[in-house]
């Protein structure tokens, strides 16, 4: 059984056709890339996971969007329980402007969880995760909002860690952020790999090689190839791939 | 006008731009510092006059009280002179003279001691008859002007204390026509206001509250389309109307309701301040709400948090100085507001004990009252007294809440 399952999706921000027909199966504890040129649907396609599109006005999906076997956009799912289980770290990092302890503690805490000590040991467990508990063990309890860029990103990982989702959705983590960061975020996505299913949005190739098991290469709402890797990298099928990461276009 | 020409030929474009925009940044300076200075001013001037109240005596026009020289008593407070003289006080032994009674004197009692031929025609032998009068009757206390006060009089005259901040702030009678001493105590004006105040924006905070989530965070679009403009609207009706509204249906509902003698309380006042205060609580937290950003909500969405969650613990912290603005700005319709309030309160200046009463406000007590004071009286000034104490009030609970949603952001 696939993990995570797109079948026929087709969504349209109202008249503009977003995703064309996409049919996608990804693996359990697998990372996989989504690439392609700018404006070609990889967020919107990313977003169908934890219906984050629901939020937009005028937005109408079609087909079926399926994970561990279950139908996400029936009615009988709860979104917010969807949400728990499929965490999202976004392009942009959106710490809240509380403390580093509280952004990380926040899914902990609107899922009902009051223990103290449990969530003091689950948030120095995700900030280890994600590499960042070194840098603010000593200030946990300073606000958020005065981390570096990278920092910030990787406290946001750390807070859709803490309440363990079985998948994580990541929109182009990395893209603010330096060199040394980012290899920080890629070694945890190598990591992490163990414990979830990964989706990564990126718009580096290089990356893309490094962290996936999988690519897919979106264009203009279509996906025009899906497939291993290393497949998608040394002998891509189509010929829009082939172009595309050779730096032809995009 | 050739020569003008000539001269904006002769100057570069740069240098005419530079002109313009040195002349835009005086004018903007300009006009900043009038608005400024007209403010100093008007606060300036209402403290002036405001303050000058405690320099009159509160004795009505040019009136002396004058008791005989037997009595112990040589010095009355405003107070006691009102009580004396509404028969209140009937014994000498309670302003701390001997066990004697009081008998009252004025001039409409005059024909009861002395025919018109004792007089005289122009009552030219008043002074002199006064003075023995008063001397044979050591409980007496009479009030006449001071031009009928003999020039070797050997009863006393007493003195009476100017008004004085205490009794003006803490004073509980208001009645700045009495006769023969005005009793400016603004006390149950004060508690009036800020039991009106502070009943409306406890009615109307929550209910604006709720309001401008459900518009900013719930409602349909399209709902919004309606509600937004159709609450705005709301903001623009002169406040004549409210209370006329407030006068036909609030009033008798009280009234009913509560089984009154009379419909017009601080409740009905309340209830139409906060009517008119929703308008501006609601489109002011309405916006504060729809300043979060886009991120900070998909952000608690992601993490599982419910609709509700989010609107509590990133919405609303997040517009915490607004909606904290949004109620200053209701607080202070509510404490200025007037008209409305003046025709729906009952206007009555006593103690308010409970908001099933009539009671009366700072604002109503200026409007009403302000024709009819003479200009530079003590009452025309006791009126500006009451402007300040509003004006102060109104800067403490700007001051109040203005901490508190800094301590609130802080956090
Ligand atoms: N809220 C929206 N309303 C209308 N159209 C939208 C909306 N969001 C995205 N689109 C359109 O859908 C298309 C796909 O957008 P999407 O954000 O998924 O692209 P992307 O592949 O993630 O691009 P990028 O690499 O720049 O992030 C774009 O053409 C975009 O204009
Ligand atoms: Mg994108």
């Amino acid at each position: 059984m696939y993990k995570i399952e797109s079948k026929n999706v087709n969504l349209h921000y109202g008249s503009f056709h977003a995703l064309k027909g996409i049919n996608m199966a990804i693996e359990k504890n697998t990372v996989t890339a989504l690439i392609g040129p700018s404006g070609c649907g990889k967020s919107t396609f990313l977003r169908l996971f934890n219906r984050m599109n629901d939020l937009i006005d005028g937005v109408k999906i079609e087909g079926s969007c399926i994970i561990d076997g279950k139908e996400i956009y029936s009615k009988s799912i709860k979104i917010d329980e969807l949400r728990k289980r499929v965490g999202m770290v976004f392009q942009k990092p959106n710490p809240f402007p509380k403390t580093i302890f509280e952004n990380v503690a926040y899914g902990l805490r609107v899922n009902g969880i009051t223990h103290k000590n449990y969530i003091e040991e689950r948030v120095e467990i995700c900030l280890k995760q994600a590499a960042l508990w070194d840098e603010v063990k000593d200030k946990l309890k300073k606000s958020a909002m005065a981390l570096s860029g990278g920092q910030q990103q990787r406290l946001c990982i750390a807070r859709a860690l803490a309440i363990e989702p079985s998948v994580l959705l990541m929109d182009e983590p990395a893209s603010a952020l330096d060199p040394i960061s980012t290899a920080k975020i890629e070694e945890l996505i190598y990591q992490l790999k163990e414990l979830y299913t990964i989706i990564i949005v990126t718009h580096n190739m290089q990356q893309a090689g490094r962290v996936s098991d999988s690519t897919a290469f979106f264009y203009l709402g279509e996906l025009v190839e899906f497939d291993t890797t290393k497949k998608i990298f040394t002998n891509p099928t189509d010929v829009r791939t082939q172009n595309y990461i050779t730096g032809r276009f995009g | 006008m050739r020569l003008l020409l000539v001269l904006v030929k002769l100057l570069p474009l740069t240098v005419i731009k530079k002109v313009i925009n040195k002349i835009f940044e005086g004018l903007l300076m300009f006009s900043s510092t009038i608005t400024t200075l007209t403010v100093l001013l008007i606060v300036l001037f209402l403290f002036k006059e405001g303050i000058s109240v405690f320099k009159e005596s509160p004795l009505e026009g040019e009136n002396v009280i004058v008791l005989s020289n037997q009595n112990k008593v040589s010095h009355l407070t405003s107070v006691e002179v009102k009580k004396i003289f509404d028969q209140e006080t009937t014994n000498w032994k309670f302003v701390g003279g001997a066990n004697d009674s009081i008998l009252l004197f004025t001039f409409n009692d005059l024909s009861n001691y002395f025919s018109e031929e004792e007089l005289g025609p122009a009552f030219e032998f008043l002074p002199n008859k006064m003075d023995s009068l008063i001397e044979a009757n050591p409980g007496i206390i009479a009030v006449f002007s001071k031009k009928y006060l003999d020039k070797n009089h050997k009863s006393k005259v007493a003195t009476i204390d100017n008004i004085s901040p205490k009794t003006f702030l803490l004073g509980k009678e208001w009645f700045p026509t009495a006769n023969p001493a005005v009793q400016l105590g603004v006390l149950p004006l004060i508690l009036g206001t800020l039991y009106v105040s502070i009943v409306a924006i406890l009615i109307a905070l929550p209910i604006g509250l709720a309001t401008a989530i459900y518009i900013a965070e719930v409602a349909h679009p399209k709902i919004r389309a309606i509600y937004k403009p159709v609450i705005e609207l709301l903001a623009g009706i002169p406040s004549v109307v409210y209370g006329f509204f407030g006068l036909i249906v609030i009033v008798p509902l009280i009234q009913k309701t509560f089984n009154l003698p009379v419909g017009e309380t601080g409740l009905a006042g309340a209830i139409i301040l906060a009517i008119m205060a929703l308008p501006t609580i609601i489109t002011v937290t309405e916006d504060a709400l729809r300043n979060t950003p886009r991120s900070m909500k998909e952000a608690s969405l992601a993490l599982g948090a419910t609709q509700w969650q989010t609107i509590y613990k990133v919405v609303i912290p997040y517009s915490a100085s607004g909606i904290s603005a949004a109620a200053i700005l209701g607080i202070g319709r509510a404490i200025g507001e007037t008209m409305a309030v003046l025709m729906v309160t009952g206007n009555a200046a006593v103690m308010p004990h409970s908001l099933l009463e009539p009671l009366r406000t700072i604002p109503a007590t200026i409007a009403a009252e302000l024709g009819e004071a003479p200009a530079n009286g003590i009452h025309y000034k006791a009126l500006f007294g009451l402007g300040c104490i509003l004006f102060i009030i109104t800067m403490i609970i700007n001051i109040w809440v203005e901490t508190i949603s800094k301590r609130r952001v802080n956090r």
